[in-house]
């Protein structure tokens, strides 16, 4: 019998075994170089989202040293293969050195991407309540790639993820970035959405909602941005618990199961990224990060002991989460993957 | 034993049981209609396939359709407004037919 793509049957397994699967598909999946560094700075966050995978809230007081984040310059600086640092949060514009991690690594000639979830530059910092009005000029200023979260083109998925008030506000900012020539054509300046659903169901099409997205608001709201990137909810933290809450864990983790694609195993991110806690700690992904799941051979692998060739080759930590990186049409930071 | 328990729809594949070879058909049918991408697209299927469930009544569809909705990308806006056409179709539907009532009033010289 043919499976049906909707009315499907789902795996009856309540065991989640991700190593199986790339067994099973005869798949040996490690990494293969570093390109870029993802380096989380901060949990402190303006922000409470439903569905944060790193519990990031006001309340939060993680934040990176300055040695920490010299320690990373001086990895861009040796490492020049490292094209790319990403550097997220929580919101990471509310660690105190983030302006100078910018300024430096620009200088360094690294693409500088950062996950900015908009609402910040208005909100400014929750703790200091320091101004972030500045943002959308210094991003400009330094051409640094701008990625940021909008659940949805329409006001009711992007509130009831983000909060009330987000949407509005998301408008608001994309708008100032579009004021200093982010989104438009020959600027540059890129300006990318990330969306991931707001239940328990896989991400729709990312070329057909990108296109739905442009539609939308530039019809509506005369706001440009350059791409979508699709994201598939990770079962851990805050949505894992939700998931449980509603009994939905289960049911969830079978449909990830069941769409697993192993063109998109072959293109997981952690063969390319190394991930960087607000403490040096060095992990497979942002996701791994807050599981704890160091990256370990000699001994646990930080800024301060960093070996490029072994992290270059390494095997990579695999658990139940990582299905959600390869349903469908995978999942990265940067969209799908397959 | 209730009707329509949601846990059912997963026993759906089960009714090739016997007479295998009639359901093997319909679904290769099935996925190719409502499976791909064709001169409508997946997303604008699911919206038509939500409206039908509803006009039909089937609770396995709704679940199915408002899943496949939300995974080709409406919003709840888009999906009700589809409901609302197989509302306002079963409404005309069920009005057209004082056409009938009419003209057989007419006939009874009523």
């Amino acid at each position: 019998m043919q499976a049906l793509p909707i009315l499907m049957t789902p795996p009856s397994e309540s065991e989640f075994s991700f190593h199986e699967a790339l067994r099973e598909h005869d798949l040996h999946v490690r990494a293969t170089r570093i390109e870029t560094l993802q380096v989380n700075i901060t949990k402190l966050c303006n922000q409470a989202c439903r569905h944060c995978h790193v519990d990031s809230s006001p309340k939060r007081t993680e934040q990176m040293s300055l040695a920490t984040v010299d320690r990373c310059l001086e990895i861009l600086a040796k490492y020049p293969s490292i094209k790319n640092l990403d550097i997220t949060g929580g919101a990471p514009e509310l660690n105190p050195h983030f302006d100078y991690l910018v300024e430096e690594a620009v200088k360094l000639k690294t693409h500088v991407m950062a996950r900015h979830n908009l609402t910040v530059t208005l909100d400014g910092n929750p703790v200091t309540k320091e101004s972030k009005k500045y943002l959308p000029s210094f991003y400009a200023k330094h051409r640094v790639e701008v990625i940021s979260s909008l659940p949805y083109y329409e006001e009711y998925f992007t509130d009831k993820q983000r909060g009330r008030g987000v949407f509005q506000k998301s408008l608001t900012v994309l708008k100032m970035l579009n004021e200093e020539g982010y989104g438009h054509e020959n600027t540059g300046l890129i300006l990318n959405l990330v969306y991931n659903p707001v239940g328990t169901y896989l991400p729709a099409a990312q070329a057909g909602l990108e296109a739905d997205y442009k539609r939308s608001l530039r019809e509506k709201f005369g706001i440009l941005f350059n791409n979508l990137f699709t994201i598939t909810n990770m079962p851990i933290h805050r949505f894992k618990e939700d998931l449980q809450r509603n009994d939905k864990y289960i049911e969830y983790m079978n449909k990830l199961v069941h769409a697993f694609n192993p063109g998109a195993a072959e293109a997981v991110m952690c063969r390319s990224l190394l991930s960087v806690g607000y403490d040096g700690k060095i992990y497979d992904c942002d996701f791994n990060q807050m599981l704890d799941m160091q990256i370990s051979a000699r001994e646990p692998a930080t800024v301060f002991n960093f070996d490029f060739d072994q992290l270059s080759k390494r095997e990579i930590l695999f658990s139940s989460h990582c299905f959600g990186c390869t349903a469908g049409a995978g999942s990265s930071c940067g969209g799908t993957t397959a | 034993m209730n009707y329509f328990e949601s846990e059912d729809l997963k026993k759906f594949g089960d009714v090739g049981k016997f007479r295998k070879e009639l359901m093997d058909k319909f679904f290769a049918y099935y996925n190719e209609v409502v499976g791909k991408d064709g001169a409508l697209t997946k997303r604008e299927k699911a919206l038509i396939a939500l409206a039908v469930a509803h006009s039909a009544k089937c609770p396995y569809c709704i679940d199915a359709y408002t899943t496949a909705c939300l995974e080709t990308g409406s919003s709840p806006d888009q999906m009700t407004e589809a409901v609302h056409v197989s509302a306002a179709m079963m409404a005309g539907i069920t009005l057209v037919h004082a056409v009938q009532m009419d003209n057989h009033i007419e006939e009874l010289g009523a």
